[in-house]
């Protein structure tokens, strides 16, 4: 056990390394899948008949296909068509459509269970589309769906992990790349599965803190 | 892409079944015991419970099966990787499903439960006559939408070398040079077996509603 423990203390750059790796695929493909998630709820919700329908069915077709599949048709299918990308890359991209699909569908939901009193009055009021969006709508989806959107953010996070087998370098690849070279199988993993756990809790507080927020915002 | 490059990725479809559904089996029983334990406040084992499930809740099913192939090797055991893969597929939706269960269970009126015992009812007729049959019907909906999850996960199997559909297109794609129209057919795999599911989800909820008069 001493022996694994040095061995994780000499290789402790990759963990390092591997977490700030994990980190920022989770926040920057978090933030833009959180924009593309606006806009496509937008579209959802556009009153363009066949544009919604279109839309619809994408979104259901991502999100009926695994995570998986999605960073090998990024990683191998796109040089078919003559785009290379570093695999970095294609996961960065494979994770932001992802979940684009999964939390414009959230806030589509919760779209549909705002007080339709509330945009009305706003329209008499005279705002424009853009004001109501901004003031209106999407304060009240962001707080009704915090609890959902930090899931999805859960979610996200262990999803990174398929991306070792497309060789990115992130936290299970660490593990996994000191359990080849040093046939210690055991504490690798276990501080891969704590790292996880401890980035899984942040989420989780910060989702509890908004609760909160959202609650006193509503009385 | 010829007909045997398909029929492969089926066969990888039948393995994703395969191990999809033996995981559902071992996990919806294991999770329910598991559910049972927490509600029961049994000691010690209770407290266990709740760590195992919110380590497992957190764990990435590709490093929870890595973990699960190679550690046993600490005790010089050896395990194939089907036997890690369902493993760790069933522990993984134990934990998941033992959360559904529990909050089933801990809806059940207690008054029920009292009044049954006042009827002189055993123990396991209680839980046999009177709570399972409406627990069951009120998780049914929630185990079929967490089935749907586990199977867009299985693919993490691929990390210990198990041919499944999205592993079996990629091979597909890697010797005929044309990666995009293996991948097409696994998407229409997926999205078959998957609609399968939510249709299966559907039935069920109408058939509860409209014979127990219950809303799933």
């Amino acid at each position: 056990m001493n022996d694994s423990l040095s061995i994780l203390w000499k290789e402790r750059e990759l963990f390092i390394s591997g977490t700030i790796d994990t980190v920022l695929l989770v926040i920057i493909a978090g933030l833009l899948s959180l924009i593309g998630g606006v806009l496509l709820a937008i579209t959802m919700k556009s009153g363009v008949k066949s544009l919604q329908n279109f839309t619809l069915f994408i979104v259901d077709i991502a999100r009926s296909i695994p995570f998986l599949l999605l960073a090998y048709i990024f990683y191998y299918g796109l040089p078919q068509l003559g785009l290379r990308l570093p695999a970095w890359w294609a996961g960065l991209f494979a994770l932001t459509i992802y979940n684009t699909a999964y939390l414009g569908e959230i806030f589509r939901s919760s779209w549909s269970n705002l007080a339709n009193e509330q945009i009305e009055t706003g329209r008499a009021f005279g705002m424009t589309k853009f004001t109501l969006l901004k003031n209106i709508i999407f304060p009240q989806i962001f707080l009704n769906s915090a609890p959902l959107i930090g899931s999805q953010f859960i979610v996200m996070i262990k999803d990174t992990a398929f991306l070792t087998i497309i060789t990115v370098q992130d936290i299970t690849f660490a593990a996994n790349f000191i359990n080849t070279n040093y046939f210690k199988p055991f504490a690798p993993f276990v501080l891969a599965l704590a790292i996880y756990w401890v980035l899984c809790h942040i989420v989780e507080i910060g989702v509890n803190r908004v609760t909160l927020l959202a609650d006193k915002r509503r009385c | 892409m010829s007909y045997i490059d398909v029929l492969s990725i089926l066969k990888g479809a039948g393995v994703t079944m395969l191990f999809s559904i033996t995981g559902i089996i071992i996990g919806i029983s294991l999770g329910l015991a598991l559910a049972l334990i927490r509600w029961g406040k049994v000691p010690i084992l209770s407290q266990l419970i709740v760590c195992y499930v919110s380590i497992i809740r957190s764990a990435p099913l590709v490093t929870f099966i890595l973990f699960i192939f190679y550690a046993p090797a600490l005790l010089n055991i050896e395990i194939s990787p089907i036997v890690a893969s369902i493993i760790a597929l069933s522990l993984n939706i134990a934990a998941f499903n033992s959360e559904i269960w529990r909050t089933a269970l801990m809806s059940t009126p207690k008054s029920q439960i009292e009044s049954a015992k006042a009827m002189g009812m055993t123990k396991r007729m209680v839980f046999t006559k009177i709570v399972f049959p409406q627990v069951w019907r009120r998780s049914v909906s929630n185990l079929v939408n967490d089935m749907t999850i586990l199977i867009k996960q299985t693919p993490a199997v691929a990390v210990i070398g198990i041919v499944e559909i999205t592993r079996s297109a990629s091979r597909v794609g890697a010797s005929t040079y044309e990666p995009l129209p293996p991948f097409l057919v696994a998407t229409a795999i997926y999205i078959a077996i998957l609609l399968v599911f939510v249709r299966g989800q559907r039935i069920i909820e109408r058939r509860i509603a409209s014979q127990y008069g219950l809303k799933a």
